[in-house]
């Protein structure tokens, strides 16, 4: 293995520590609750996605093979990471918000939210 | 050399940020809090697995890997759905 892609893969292991580092401290330390949600869908899923790039990058320099297993476990955080926050937007928005200070969704119906059963029947 | 410093600086960041979810968890204003704590929870414990398994030369953690975040990121929804319709499946 060449200085230089060691190099990479320590500068990629390196920023995915800090990144998920900093996914987690955001999320103790931001203030309202909308903005607690981006700290760990974004800057978590960024961090264990390089650092399991890293991880890849490096079987496949030592080893001489394509790590599938890693880069499937990075693209289902990148997949599900978005679906996860905005389920937790929805249940923030469901409890935790006064329904009339909610912007008018000018569409004549409610938010879909907070419809007793959803548009098309029960789901 | 740099490469087992930059392997062991990844999972001490990881390791804290889990610290750091266990705090928040313990602290947590309301239920969404927890239920996003315990995800980001998941989340880096994948990452540990990983990063772990990449300093032993295990080839075998990745199917936990997996497993930790699949079902992680299922627990999430479930507990969403409860919460938003008061039932799982309906």
């Amino acid at each position: 293995m060449t200085a230089l892609a060691e190099i990479t893969v320590a500068v990629l292991l390196v920023a995915g520590g800090l990144f998920g580092l900093i996914g987690s401290y955001g999320l103790l330390r931001l203030k309202d609750r909308m903005q607690r949600l981006h700290a760990p869908t974004k800057a978590t899923t960024l961090g264990v996605g390089t650092a399991l790039v890293a991880v890849a990058f490096h079987i496949w320099l030592t080893e001489d093979r394509f790590a599938f297993r890693e880069i499937l476990v990075a693209v289902f955080f990148f997949a599900t990471a978005p679906l996860s926050a905005l389920f937790l937007a929805k249940v923030h928005l469901f409890r935790d918000i006064p329904r009339d200070s909610l912007p008018p969704t000018g569409t004549g119906s409610t938010w879909a939210t907070l419809t007793p059963d959803p548009p098309g029947g029960k789901s | 050399m740099i490469l087992d410093h930059a392997l062991t600086f990844a999972i001490g960041c990881f390791a804290l940020a889990l610290l750091l979810n266990l705090i928040r968890f313990a602290t947590a204003p309301g239920f969404a809090d927890r239920v996003l704590a315990v995800d980001t929870m998941t989340v880096n414990v994948t990452a540990l697995v990983v990063l772990y398994s990449a300093r032993s030369g295990s080839v075998f953690s990745f199917e936990a890997a997996l497993l930790f975040a699949m079902t992680g990121f299922v627990s999430t929804m479930a507990f969403c759905k409860y919460l938003l319709r008061g039932s799982i499946v309906e």
